[in-house]
């Protein structure tokens, strides 16, 4: 890459690598850079959303980036009415999903959209919890209707019932209305996902600026620790493995799971044992609906749950039950955190006057009544929406493979979510009349092609940011969300020049100072290579990894806020770690030694 | 009779008009069971007593009244002439004998004959919030009997009409002679390590942090700015040193109050360790509670004084300082917003 100073390459500019290229054709125009385009795209700044699509994407994927930024958007710009925001717009490059928000800037326009604001915002804020509830519901519903979609293989001759009742309507057609029914909860389930965040970040902003203004050098993780919950939904799933380790323990059958012995194989030697049902029987009531849960965020496909891959969650829990041998008490101490959390917010408001001591409690009130729905949308949306919408794609894959269509299920996802309506009326068409669907031909070159070309893809992590940042980032969400700030576009800036490669950037997470050796960790199945000491470096850390965090000495990303559960778990841990450094996955090797500190949010790379 | 001295535990010792301010700070601090340096405070009554008997008040009205008060030539005549003034006038005896009783009730106390101690004025116009008068008037270090104490007294009381302290007042539109000067008598700390504490950033104004400066012998290095010492921010409510930063200590102040050259190796070695920074930042947070605003401390770690239970505190005072606010376009970026959810959220 040339000198650049002022700018990042333009979206067009960027280089597919070696095998790549044409990589384009695989996604929906839309989401691709197109010549007619393009003055738009240049004066605009792009960053990489790594912290939802942290490899690759399959041209399937790409739908998880439509309908976010379809949600995020229409409720964002349309319905709440932001004053001084529209929706962000997204891309792909080189496979990677990335983002630009729309700001307002006509002062005019503002108003007109503050008043709008006002009286949408104010009726959610004001009707807060009974709206939650009737969210949770409406997600409840969502993804009960998911559940019940069938996709079954297409039979040879349609089933007696067609005729005996008159129906008059081929099986074959549930595979096509079902396929878009199933699309169409996916998007609907996005757009619930941003109905109440924007407001809730919104409100939390209110109580961050009023600590940032009383306190200038207050850190981030200050802040979210005097809002974040200490109990609730988002931490069942890791509690739940806790309490699997210890009843393992009581009962006597922990060294039955083994870190190294496979998921089946552990389960079957569990069986044999005289408590081994006890156990199992525990297992088997946690499943549904915590083991719903993706390591990472369940954006793309190959991503598993904990259901879907039980070693997992055993890891874990074999974790947790050698530290409970080793005497170690693995309970969250939940009084504690309270008690501390308490003081802290206490001892802040302390330092204030007292009308400002009243600011606080205000904002601090309403921070704290929109919290929940901060942590634990997620479960919602990322979590159970996501895992059976994946789970029903498999079945529907499943059908492809059995009428001959694909030659195996890992070839469904090489096609987007619009060539797959085609394929599916394709086959479903050609099985009615009774001849060779016209696609299997057709997609079997296109997918051997679009196969190396993924996989050239996925040898690359995802370049920061593309286009022309502005001078100053100013866009909260941006901020907030993704910890890009102007600094952290500075410092992308310089590194992309071929700046320092000693030292990384980021953003302050978990306090501390440590010294260690890296482990970067691309993808979930490498956490158990995870050696007590290590610095654990990955794109981003998924809340499902707790148990890791007992092992690591610290913790390191490319990108992530402050506020996401796996950061709370951090501090909790007392560990120190670095988010948003832009580049540590890139530039950071497994076995170098680095320091990082947990104040500054530096990553130094140190004399081996 | 007249108590033309008190200690700090007095009752009295809490009334700025007697005891100024630096005094007052010091009660203060002494009865809420907060260490300062063994001393007495020469109250405000025994100034008036000595501008009245001697006539040195009629004599100084007289003099300024005569004289350009815009002048610096002329205020620095003046001064000149004060000094002689106040070198050449003793205090009457039973002042003096005071003085020098308490003096030597101190030495005894602390089984030290010849006690070096600091002699420092302590206005009543002086660390107001507003006004801070800081650095305006003397203070002596080094005194070792009851008559050089008498002198230098007399030299404090002097230098409110220096020409820098007349100047200050009159821009203040202060009459000198309003300014009642108690005078804090205190033991010279045998100081490892010393120097200033602010219980708010000056840089930000940030109230949750905790600036330390310090250097190695007496604080004066830290004071007058002819050392780079040591800086420590501590985090106040989670007691924890977030930064430290290694100054250059080439010089150090001995309890004669003289500079002397540091060696080398020691230049670079911190002046406070981590628990000192945290136990100083510690009496530094309860002092502003106390007070109800941050306070500017000078300190001292006393080298005959245990780990853990040597630190001095000189003075405090409230912080004058003010941070001006400059909004960042982030900063406007997120009062817009803010200011439209929290409308929205009423």
């Amino acid at each position: 890459m040339n000198a650049l100073t002022d700018r990042f390459p333009y979206l067009h500019e960027a280089k597919a690598p070696s095998g790549a290229e044409g990589w384009e054709r695989m996604y929906p125009y839309f989401l691709v850079s197109q010549p007619d385009g393009r003055d738009f795209e240049q004066e605009r700044f792009w960053f990489a959303d790594s912290m939802h699509w942290s490899r690759a994407v399959h041209p399937f994927d790409s739908i998880g980036a439509e309908a976010v930024y379809y949600g995020c958007g229409v409720n964002g710009a349309r319905s709440i009415v932001l004053p001084a925001a529209l929706g962000l717009d997204v891309r792909m490059v080189n496979g990677f999903v990335y983002i630009c928000p729309q700001a307002v800037s006509d002062p005019a326009e503002i108003q007109r959209r503050l008043a709008l604001f006002q009286e949408r915002a104010g009726h959610y804020y004001k009707n807060w919890d009974s709206l939650y509830a009737n969210w949770k519901s409406k997600m409840t519903a969502a993804i009960d209707r998911m559940k019940s979609l069938q996709f079954a293989s297409l039979p040879e001759i349609e089933p007696i019932e067609i005729v005996t009742e008159g129906q008059g309507r081929s099986v074959s057609w549930s595979l096509v209305e079902n396929y878009h029914r199933l699309v169409d909860d996916f998007f609907l389930v996005w757009q619930y996902h941003f109905e109440m965040l924007g407001l809730g970040y919104g409100a939390y902003l209110v109580f961050f600026d009023l600590c940032k203004k009383a306190f200038p050098e207050i850190q981030d993780q200050t802040i979210a620790r005097m809002v974040a919950g200490v109990e609730g939904m988002a931490f069942r799933p890791d509690d739940e493995l806790r309490r699997l380790a210890k009843l393992a323990v009581e009962l006597n059958v922990d060294p039955i799971i083994n870190a190294n012995d496979a998921a089946d194989t552990v389960l079957a030697s569990m069986a044999k044992q005289a408590n081994g049902a006890r156990w199992l029987a525990a297992l088997e009531e946690v499943r549904e609906p915590w083991f719903n849960y993706f390591a990472e965020y369940g954006f793309l496909h190959d991503q598993e749950t904990w259901n879907e891959n039980l070693s997992i969650p055993l890891h874990a829990i074999s974790r947790y039950a050698e530290l409970l041998r080793n005497g170690e008490v693995i309970d969250r101490p939940v009084e504690k955190l309270h008690e501390d959390r308490d003081e802290i917010v206490a001892e802040y408001r302390a330092l204030l006057a007292p009308e400002e001591a009243r600011a606080f409690d205000e904002a601090l009130a309403l921070s704290r009544n929109v919290f929940p729905y901060i942590e634990e949308h997620n479960i919602y949306v990322e979590h159970w929406s996501h895992a059976v919408f994946w789970r029903k794609i498999r079945e529907l894959a499943d059908v492809f493979v059995a009428a001959g269509f694909f030659r195996q299920a890992g070839d469904f996802y090489f096609l987007n979510r619009f060539e797959i309506d085609q394929a599916l009326f394709d086959m479903v068409e050609s099985w009615a009349i009774g001849v060779p669907a016209r696609g299997v031909q057709h997609w079997a070159r296109e997918i051997e092609a679009r196969r190396k070309i993924m996989g050239a893809l996925r040898t690359e992590t995802a370049a920061p940011a593309y286009g022309t940042p502005p001078s100053e980032v100013t866009d909260p969400f941006a901020i907030m969300n993704y910890g890009v700030t102007t600094e952290r576009v500075q410092q992308w800036l310089a590194q992309a020049s071929g700046g320092n490669a000693t030292a990384l950037q980021g953003i302050a997470a978990s306090p501390g100072v440590i010294e260690g050796i890296v482990r970067v960790i691309r993808h979930e199945n490498e956490i158990s290579e995870l050696k007590p000491g290590e610095i654990l470096v990955a794109a981003i850390t998924a809340p499902s990894w707790a148990s890791a965090f007992s092992v690591v000495a610290g913790v390191v990303t490319d990108i992530g806020g402050l506020m996401s559960h796996a950061a709370i778990v951090c501090r909790e841990y007392g560990m120190p770690a670095v988010v948003s450094t832009g580049f540590a996955t890139a530039q950071l090797k497994t076995g170098q030694r680095i320091r990082i500190d947990g104040y500054k949010g530096t990553v130094e790379l140190l004399a081996a | 009779m007249q108590d033309w001295t008190l200690t700090f535990e007095q009752q009295s010792a809490l009334e700025p008009a007697q005891v100024g301010g630096k005094g007052h700070g010091l009660a203060l601090m002494a009865q809420a069971g907060i260490p300062v340096a063994p001393g007495f405070i020469i109250a405000t009554p025994a100034h008036r007593h000595y501008l009245d008997e001697t006539g040195m008040g009629e004599r100084l009205r007289n003099a300024m009244d005569g004289i350009d008060k815009h002048s610096l030539e002329a205020r620095e005549a003046l001064e000149r002439e004060v000094v002689a003034w106040f070198d050449h006038t003793p205090m009457p005896s039973e002042l003096r004998n005071a003085v020098i009783q308490g003096y030597d009730g101190l030495s005894r106390a602390l089984q030290l004959p010849e006690l070096a101690v600091a002699v420092r004025s302590s206005a009543t116009a002086e660390d107001t919030e507003g006004t801070s008068f800081a650095g305006e008037y003397e203070t002596y270090v080094g005194m070792k009997n009851g008559d050089d104490v008498e002198l230098h007294v007399r030299r404090c009381w002097a230098s409110a009409f220096s020409a820098r302290a007349l100047g200050y007042a009159w821009k203040n539109n202060i009459d000198p002679l309003a300014v009642h000067m108690a005078i804090v008598i205190q033991k010279v700390v045998d100081a490892r390590a010393a120097g200033v504490m602010f219980t708010i950033s000056p840089t930000t104004g940030d109230r949750s942090r905790i600036v330390i400066e310090a250097c190695h012998g007496l604080g004066l290095g830290v004071v007058g700015g002819d050392v780079t010492p040591d800086r420590y921010v501590v985090a106040k409510v989670e007691g924890q040193v977030i930064e430290r930063v290694l100054g250059d200590k080439h010089l150090e102040y001995g309890p004669d109050g003289k500079a002397h050259p540091v060696e080398a190796g020691r230049r670079e070695i911190f002046s406070l360790n981590d628990s000192e920074a945290i136990a100083l930042s510690k009496v530094g947070k309860r002092l502003e509670r106390m007070r109800g605003a941050p306070q500017d401390i000078e300190f001292a770690i006393d080298r005959e004084l245990p780990s853990g239970d040597n630190i001095v505190l000189l003075q405090c005072r409230p912080v004058t300082v003010t941070v001006p606010k400059t909004a960042s376009p982030l900063d406007r970026a997120l009062g817009q917003l803010t200011a439209s959810v929290l409308a929205a959220s009423r």
